[in-house]
């Protein structure tokens, strides 16, 4: 079996890869702790670039206003974003918030996705709220009809992108119990109305976030993604790319994380000779290159399964999930620990690295979820 | 103890520790206060010189039941690290000035003995110290200067012989920070905290009674000095502590609308946890009880080394993963103990600043892999 990348995907691979390594020292400004607080959370002259390269558009497909979509395209981009530890918001603003809009938006609402792959426009999933954990069916917000309008009631937790976006995608409940798949609704909000109002903050691994409450918000009903009441089988799909492209770029991270480490063996010096040539660190780090391969492949898996059965998707991205979950600690803290005090300081590259490996597990399901899930879906 | 700790431990103070806040320089300072008054800041120290004379179970007891009530930990460079060294190998002149001084609060000690070439291999110190006539011309850099920034004495090794073996050219000095020619320069840390430091040191000219002991003898003190910091090694308190607070956490957070700590799988990573706690607490005791009948410990502190710090690395894991996404946050205000507030359930904003922070648990005070070489030596001989 052949598992090279494509010619376009390896073109976009080297584009990208030399484009991220030449702007390296704007990367990283933008990671440091404290420095993104009154900003955006990443650099917007990134952003214009990363678009005129095209990789906004590899995200999306031919039929969406983009050119390429698949599962493979999200994982080439995300792991050399994940490689330089990146904290440009591609996930919530193209995959989440574009994807979403691309599924289920109007003719009219679907030109905001042009406006994203040409990186005019920043896009904020509001979903997750305090009591909802990592299950994408609990949804206490709720979304009233008034008259000709909506109103939404109702506070969601830890928006990534949200002060930077232009609209927030906001799920809410027109119907149903709070742990229903049906009922769910997104509506498209410009981040400016009435009724919503942002607590901002920055993110111990790059980037912000924001509280979202919404008190009494009106909208018009074609301010309504979809069908009322149908959002649910959409977010499903939408989170389910996110998590490939999560996946990949945790990959990325942790490859970057065991190359710098390889090269720390390799230099430092204790005891009169290079600590790589202690054999107790050598099977620790056969150990890391070892699980790296196995997470490579979990990509894989998940990726060559986008386009498969709901099921059968959900199955491959919790075991990958799982996978990187436990391989992506191992990799962080042992990358950690085989150098030693220095990886604890914020201004060596393997620090920032390590932090989006680990929190990485944070979002859309950890560890453990990624196991129940893989159990369900066994048996289903 | 708990009748003390109850009536004089200050609310807030406890507080700040209960969520994982930052204390500064003053609260550390206003808690070692606290302890002076009631006689109980040097537990380990002998009566003559102001301490408690405590055994090491009553030592213990003592900083268990700390840590049960969230009292802030007693900053350890001169009260468990320096002092045990001038009381045993300091002049009656130094330990007359010094010591009254570390009590009092007057003297804030940080270690200078790590540097950017010698961290395992500590032996290995370049930092220079050549003797002038009444003075030593200090010259060079440490590094992972724990708290150096309210620091205004560092005891430090320094190499005084260059031409002997590594350990034997090396002697420990008291060097006044405020000396010309000392730089401190900040190292922030990956969870954004100003905890550890370099220091530079340019000619610094240090008085030659700040010399302890013989000159070329440092390693000897720095050897006893380090059994002495392995009281308390293995952190049970810390664990113990830290587990309560997972608990806690994981008893408001709804998984699939039932408490976490409802939940299979998170349940059995904490019950793991305190299986090994459990055990832990035994050994540690086994050895304290050793050590109170008055036999030195040999590879069981290297023991509480290692299998204490993992303990507390993965209470650190368990406590960021019951956070669930409220652990993604980063409001280093809320920790600093300013006004602005955690933004997901209380003691939140700290549990993934810690779970990086005490990374650092496995790699100072002589690594985890420094500790099982120390094992496997005495365990196996020279093969090691």
């Amino acid at each position: 079996m052949n598992f090279d990348l494509t010619d376009e995907r390896q073109m976009l691979q080297d584009s990208l890869r030399r484009f991220l390594r030449d702007n390296q020292d704007k990367l990283r400004a933008s990671t440091r702790l404290g420095t993104s607080d009154n900003e955006l959370g990443f650099d917007a002259a990134i952003w214009g670039k990363l678009a005129e390269l095209g990789v906004i558009g590899a995200l999306f497909s031919e039929e969406d206003g983009g050119f390429a979509g698949a599962g493979f395209d999200l994982t080439t981009v995300f792991e050399e974003l994940g490689r330089v530890g990146a904290v440009e918001p591609l996930l919530d603003t193209a995959i989440l918030g574009g994807g979403l809009i691309a599924a289920l938006g109007t003719e009219a609402q679907k030109e905001l996705v042009e406006q994203v792959i040409a990186g005019d426009l920043h896009l904020a999933l509001a979903h997750g709220e305090p009591n909802s954990r990592y299950d994408l069916a609990q949804v206490q917000t709720t979304a009233k009809t008034d008259g000709d309008g909506i109103v939404l009631n109702g506070r969601k937790a830890v928006v990534i992108n949200a002060e930077a976006a232009d609209y927030l995608l906001v799920s809410a409940r027109e119907t149903g119990d709070v742990g229903d798949e049906a009922g769910i609704s997104l509506f498209l909000v410009p981040r400016d109305t009435a009724g919503l109002s942002l607590r901002g903050y920055a993110l111990l691994a790059g980037g912000r976030a924001a509280e979202v409450d919404l008190e009494n918000l009106r909208l018009s009903a074609s301010a309504r993604l979809g069908e009322a009441g149908g959002a649910y089988a959409a977010l499903k799909r939408a989170t389910v790319r996110a998590e490939v492209a999560l996946a990949a770029e945790t990959l990325g991270a942790m490859e970057a994380a065991t190359e710098l480490t390889r090269e720390y063996l390799l230099t430092r010096q204790q005891f009169g000779r290079p600590i790589a040539s202690f054999q107790a660190l050598q099977h620790r780090m056969a150990t890391l290159l070892i699980e790296l391969e196995q997470a490579r492949s979990a990509v894989i898996n998940a990726a060559g399964h986008l386009d498969t059965s709901p099921n059968e998707q959900a199955l491959q991205i919790a075991a990958a999930r799982n996978l990187i979950g436990r391989a992506g600690r191992l990799v962080a803290e042992e990358c950690v620990q085989l150098h030693g005090g220095i990886a604890m300081t914020e201004e060596y590259a393997l620090a920032h690295i390590a932090k989006r490996i680990v929190m990485a597990d944070h979002r859309f399901g950890d560890t453990d979820t990624q196991l129940e899930r893989f159990i369900d879906h066994s048996a289903a | 103890m708990q009748e003390f700790l109850a009536q004089k431990l200050p609310k807030e103070m406890s507080e700040a520790i209960r969520v994982g806040r930052e204390l500064g320089k003053e609260g550390h300072e206003k808690w070692h206060g606290i302890l002076n008054d009631q006689g109980w800041l040097a537990p380990n120290w002998p009566e003559e010189f102001g301490g408690c004379e405590w055994n090491a179970v009553q030592r213990h007891i003592f900083e268990e039941e700390c840590c049960r009530a969230h009292a802030p930990r007693i900053i350890p460079f001169g009260l468990s690290m320096l002092a045990p060294v001038l009381q045993k190998f300091g002049s009656k002149e130094q330990q007359d000035h010094y010591l009254p001084r570390i009590l009092s609060g007057e003297d804030w000690w940080c270690q200078g003995y790590s540097e950017p070439g010698a961290g395992s291999d500590l032996a290995s110190l370049k930092t220079r110290a050549v003797r002038e006539g009444d003075h030593y011309v200090v010259n060079g850099q440490k590094t992972w200067t724990t708290l150096g920034q309210y620091a205004n004495w560092i005891f430090c090794l320094v190499r005084t012989d260059p031409d002997a073996k590594q350990q034997s050219g090396i002697s420990f000095l008291l060097i006044d920070m405020d000396t010309p020619g000392i730089e401190v320069r900040p190292i922030i840390l990956l969870d954004g905290t100003h905890e550890v430091n370099e220091v530079w040191f340019t000619d610094v000219k240090v008085p030659v009674e700040n010399l302890v002991g013989e000159e070329n003898m440092g390693w000897t003190y720095a050897k006893y000095l380090l059994t002495h910091e392995r009281t308390n090694i293995a952190g049970v308190g810390f664990s113990r502590a830290g587990l309560d607070a997972v608990k806690h956490m994981a008893r408001s957070q709804m998984h699939r609308g039932k408490p976490l700590t409802e939940n299979p799988h998170f349940a059995a990573r904490v019950a793991r946890a305190e299986i090994d706690l459990m055990a832990m607490s035994t050994t540690n005791l086994r050895i304290i009880s050793q050590a109170a009948a008055g036999q030195a410990p040999g590879v069981e502190s290297s023991m509480l080394k290692v299998k204490g710090t993992e303990i507390r690395q993965e209470i650190n894991d368990l406590a960021r993963r019951a956070a669930g996404a409220y652990a993604m946050p980063f409001v280093s205000e809320a920790l600093e103990g300013g006004n602005e507030p955690e933004v997901g359930p209380e003691g939140s904003a700290a549990v993934a600043p810690e779970y990086f922070n005490n990374r650092k648990l496995s790699i100072f005070g002589g690594s985890n892999e420094i500790q099982k070489n120390i094992i496997a030596k005495v365990k196996l001989g020279g093969g090691a």
